[in-house]
């Protein structure tokens, strides 16, 4: 049993399939991530990372295949096969509570402050008194380096200061997985390091996490395993060293030297 | 003068009336708005269409059109309202089109991402409305809805087309006792503006007070 539940993936990923319309974006994805392991997704735009993500807490459907996230089926009632019935709103709720995500754009609620932003889903669906939630929060505000801005507003932060709350906000929750989309993409070059910081440390403190993502040097110092995808497809997977190292496959030589691979 | 003077109470009455008839009516279309215009956005397919084309068609017809088919049409429906109670109903009916869409450009100004951060941390979308959406939609939402209320003060005066005493019709008829028309009407025109110029400012203050809200 004990040895089961080592082996067990926190994520499980079976010949995931989606569409938009004619158009389709993930075709065949099997991928396993265990407990405390940093996923690395890379690839050219277009190559279904980012809905491979959102597929993973459901803000985008997907059509066949199976994603189970601690064992549970994400966006169905019961498990694999025909006739499978898409989860109500509430369900949902209760299994995205426990899936971290961190966006773009960052998302924050513009008319809550720093710490009102992670408070209210430890309030609202941890259900945890005030006191409690506050602690919470403060705690993880002070451990992405924001402790002396707990009471401001978004639009009061730099970039990289409303990541690093986006951020606490999410691994608040304490989720089983935490997504990372591309979270770096939108920030001036000098911010991006105080978020990768953060994202390094909450990696060696053993948080699951799958990290979509542009920085080559952070997949290959960070990663625990990089995935390539193009066309919908994991063309290449492995340790970083070993995906890193195949620079005669063709796809992978091209995107990397698209996003002129920096590797210092 | 002197009689003008001794009308005021009956304006007064009149007055009230109008107070009453446009009181009534902002919370109906408020409450019908707000419900209507979130079923607009978020609900299913089969409620979309219904409420469009109430929306649209009731945008389209005259005021005094709606006034006079509740105050004369329903009987032949065998549906028989009080005098005000008719009127309530033709002006709730015009302001909730156009509450709904107020509501429904409120909030879908609002960033598709606010609500996948909703979803991302485990709200339910009842959870969602009213601790993302909503307190972002009502600083877009204040701004049109009280030109809707300053909009409904001023509609009200086409009830006394039915013979309801509302403030239009007491002034008309101290007009028709008394033969002094201009300084009546100022009188009356005044009393509009006090009111609806009271409504502006308690707006602009309420505006400030979500302003801190940027995106």
């Amino acid at each position: 049993m004990a040895e089961n539940s080592k082996t067990s993936p926190v994520v499980r990923i079976r010949d995931l399939r989606k569409s938009f319309g004619t158009n389709l974006v993930l075709d065949g994805i099997d991928l396993d991530v265990q407990k405390g392991e940093v996923v690395v997704v890379i690839g050219p735009s277009g190559s279904g990372k980012t809905t491979l993500l959102r597929c993973i807490n459901l803000l985008e459907t997907y059509d066949e295949g199976s994603i189970q996230v601690d064992g549970l089926e994400v966006g169905f009632r019961d498990g694999t096969g025909g006739g499978r019935q898409r989860r109500s709103d509430r369900e949902l709720a209760r299994i995205r509570a426990d899936i971290g995500m961190v966006f773009q754009l960052f998302n924050l609620f513009p008319h809550l402050t720093a710490r009102e932003n992670v408070v209210l889903g430890l309030r609202k669906v941890r259900r945890l008194p005030l006191a409690e939630a506050r602690r919470i929060a403060e705690h993880w505000l002070v451990r992405v380096g924001l402790g002396d801005k707990l009471d401001s507003l978004p639009s009061q932060l730099s970039g990289g200061q409303q990541q690093r709350v986006g951020i606490a906000r999410a691994v608040a929750m304490d989720p089983k997985v935490l997504l990372l989309d591309e979270i770096t993409s939108a920030l001036d070059p000098e911010l991006v390091g105080e978020v990768l910081t953060v994202v390094q440390e909450l990696a060696r403190d053993g948080m699951t996490m799958i990290v979509v993502t542009h920085e080559m040097a952070f997949a290959r110092d960070v990663g625990s395993r990089i995935v390539f995808m193009d066309g919908g497809r994991i063309q290449i997977h492995g340790t970083p060293r070993e995906v890193l190292s195949q620079t005669r496959h063709d796809r992978l030589k091209a995107f990397l030297a698209r996003i002129e691979l920096k590797l210092h | 003068m002197i009689f003008a003077l001794q009308s005021l109470p009956y304006l007064w009455q009149g007055l009230l009336i109008t107070l009453e008839v446009s009181a009534l009516v902002v919370v109906f279309s408020l409450i019908a708005g707000t419900i209507l215009g979130v079923a607009i956005v978020y609900g299913p397919r089969w409620l979309y269409w219904p409420i469009r084309i109430y929306s649209d068609v009731l945008r389209g017809i005259p005021l005094l059109v709606l006034i006079f088919f509740m105050y004369y049409g329903l009987p032949l429906f065998k549906i028989n309202l009080t005098n005000l109670a008719s009127v309530v109903l033709a002006l709730s009916a015009f302001k909730t089109a156009h509450i709904i869409e107020v509501v429904r450009g409120a909030i879908q100004s609002i960033p598709v991402g606010q609500t996948e951060a909703g979803k991302t941390i485990g709200l339910r979308f009842g959870q969602r409305l009213l601790y993302v959406i909503a307190p972002q939609a009502v600083r877009r939402f204040l701004p049109p809805w009280i030109n809707a209320v300053v909009d409904t003060v001023k509609g009200s005066a086409l009830i006394s087309l039915v013979g309801i005493v509302d403030l239009m019709l007491a002034i008309q008829q101290v007009i028709g006792r008394t033969y002094i028309p201009m300084p009546l009407y100022v009188l009356g025109a005044l009393m509009y503006f006090v009111i609806n110029y009271s409504l502006s400012l308690a707006s602009r203050r309420l505006e400030a007070r979500f302003a801190y809200i940027r995106e």
